[in-house]
């Protein structure tokens, strides 16, 4: 389940896309993927690791410097798995709340390293930001349930 | 000391882990590796680990779909290939009008010694994959070195150009596409010839740069590319402007959609060669026995003034156009030193066939004595037609910029 579920997430990025091109502007599935790991587990390190491990795979599949994702999924698990040991995180309604909040925290730090870093050229749009982070929240709910069941039987 | 490592542990980790991530970040974007030479090793682990299921589940995609459509869902194929049919016979003879547009075209390119750039051979593939990613706008094929992809090869479809090859794996290719903010085409408008830089804006758009701010440019005119950034061969459809506005500093921000629907992409072409030759005038040139007999004889010049003189039967249509006879020793005297050249050679030859024939379609048009002559008229404007169309061409080695105005 640790190097699946990732995998699978890695996978239906990539593929879905080419059927329903606004699936890749708006979801991350990698991401809600860092935030499970990061938060059933419970360990700052395991989770800035897995962070990072997804996000650098995330990163070999784009054309752009290796890091970007790395950096911001990193961040990302450090703090999700931070919170995952501070509060309850297991129902829906924190869940939500929580993956809403780290995907702004994930596209500030990409951007922010994008344009600092690599100097490319990104437009922040409040708009935009906000319902990605609501699909993904909504998304994300539905997922944990889902992975929660299958890690019961696992 | 060790309770503070301690106490911090988790945090002195993930500033450890930023840093080596930042670290090389820092050495591939020093290095100017956007092109992603220096990680290839590292993109390969990745691209091997998922291409092969995106390559299996669009093989059960297809055979799925074609064993659907192919034997079962068959409504309205009948009228479909009627339509289709009809369609045929439009398009027949639109080719017949575009193979004379083009056959003038060649022979004017014959006469400048222009080089061209032919597609000559291309190779089909699937798109099996994508970035993922709204920030990285690259796909992925199933082809790749093993069927001769290399990087910086064309990618189209039937539709417009798609984009280049960035990354060329055994079996797979990586494609960046000219909406992402990284790529860039040499455009030139098919009307108003105006060149600029088509790039892709962050949000998926493709804007036109380069173009001055005093130039004029329609909303729905074609863009084809230039073939200045020796990529994309000249020609070949990209998009029509949808929008026109004042941009930053001197030039116009011009937004164009693409032709190719680049967020539906299932098969593409990947150019793998093209040719730069002249174009050859074998075909557009085709000379008589008799005209150059016709050309070659001393008395060649005289004849037609008293030809013309004695005219009896010049078509009442065009001898009524205010014709006067005095035009035509004119015109005699520009075609007759050409075509006695003696050492002509074959560029020449064409020069001066040219200049017969378009000196002897002013006489015709002019003057009805003209056309009434048969020895001058005859290689003028009754110079053979270049065939229609020959399969050389056409079919096999089309240049690419043959439905494309010059």
């Amino acid at each position: 389940m640790t190097i699946g579920v990732p995998l699978l997430a890695l996978f239906i990025q990539a593929f879905v896309p080419l059927r329903f091109p606004r699936f890749a502007v708006y979801l991350d599935l990698p991401l809600l993927v860092t935030i499970f790991f990061a938060m059933a587990r419970r360990n700052p390190i395991s989770g800035l690791f897995t962070g990072a491990v997804i996000g650098l795979a995330q990163d070999m599949l784009g054309h752009n410097p290796i890091g970007l994702y790395g950096i911001a999924k990193t961040v990302v698990g450090y703090g999700a798995s931070s919170l995952g040991v501070k509060l309850d995180v297991e129902n829906a309604g924190a869940r939500f709340l929580v993956t809403l909040g780290f995907y702004l925290v994930h596209s500030a730090v990409y951007f922010t390293v994008a344009r600092g870093m690599v100097n490319m050229t990104q437009h922040w749009s409040w708009g935009n930001g906000i319902l990605a982070g609501l699909a993904n929240a909504v998304l994300g709910a539905g997922l944990y349930f889902v992975l929660d069941r299958f890690k019961q039987r696992t | 000391m060790e309770s503070v490592l301690g106490r911090y542990r988790n945090l002195i980790i993930l500033v450890g882990v930023l840093f080596l991530q930042v670290l090389g970040l820092a050495v591939q974007v020093k290095r100017n590796s956007n092109d992603a030479q220096d990680t290839r090793l590292i993109r390969i682990w990745a691209v091997g680990a998922i291409t092969p299921f995106e390559r299996g589940l669009v093989w059960i995609e297809n055979s799925t779909g074609s064993l659907w459509h192919n034997y079962f869902y068959l409504r309205g194929v009948r009228a479909e290939n009627r339509q289709l049919k009809q369609q045929i016979e439009q398009m027949r003879l639109e080719q017949v009008r575009l193979s004379e547009d083009a056959a003038q075209a060649r022979r004017l390119q014959t006469l400048l010694a222009f080089k061209e750039q032919f597609i000559s051979k291309t190779v089909a593939a699937q798109v099996i994959g994508s970035s993922g990613s709204d920030l990285s706008r690259v796909i992925y094929i199933d082809k790749g070195e093993n069927a001769g992809v290399r990087r910086d090869m064309a990618v189209m479809t039937a539709d417009g150009v798609v984009g280049k090859v960035l990354q060329v794996y055994p079996s797979v290719a990586q494609v960046l596409l000219i909406n992402d903010q990284s790529s860039g085409v040499g455009v030139i408008m098919e009307k108003t010839r105006l060149q600029g830089v088509l790039r892709g804006a962050p949000n998926g758009e493709v804007v036109l740069e380069r173009v001055m701010s005093d130039e004029q440019v329609a909303v729905g005119e074609t863009v084809l590319t230039s073939g200045g950034d020796q990529i994309f061969p000249k020609g070949l459809p990209v998009g029509t402007v949808t929008k026109v506005g004042t941009g930053k500093e001197v030039f116009l921000n011009i937004k164009v959609k693409p032709t190719a629907d680049l967020s539906k992409l299932e098969e593409v072409l990947v150019l793998v060669e093209k040719q730069d030759r002249e174009a050859t005038a074998d075909d557009t040139v085709r000379v008589r026995a008799a005209d150059i007999l016709a050309q070659r004889l001393p008395t060649v010049p005289d004849k037609p003034a008293a030809d013309a003189n004695a005219a009896p039967a010049a078509p009442a249509g065009v001898a009524g156009e205010g014709s006067s006879i005095g035009q035509t020793p004119s015109v005699q005297k520009t075609a007759v030193p050409k075509t006695t050249a003696p050492n002509a050679t074959a560029p020449n030859a064409t020069v001066q066939k040219t200049a017969v024939q378009k000196t002897g379609t002013v006489a015709g048009g002019t003057g009805g004595a003209g056309r009434a002559a048969p020895a001058q008229a005859k290689p003028a404007s009754a110079a053979p037609k270049p065939p229609k169309a020959s399969p050389d061409q056409t079919t096999s080695q089309p240049p690419a910029d043959q439905d494309s105005p010059h």
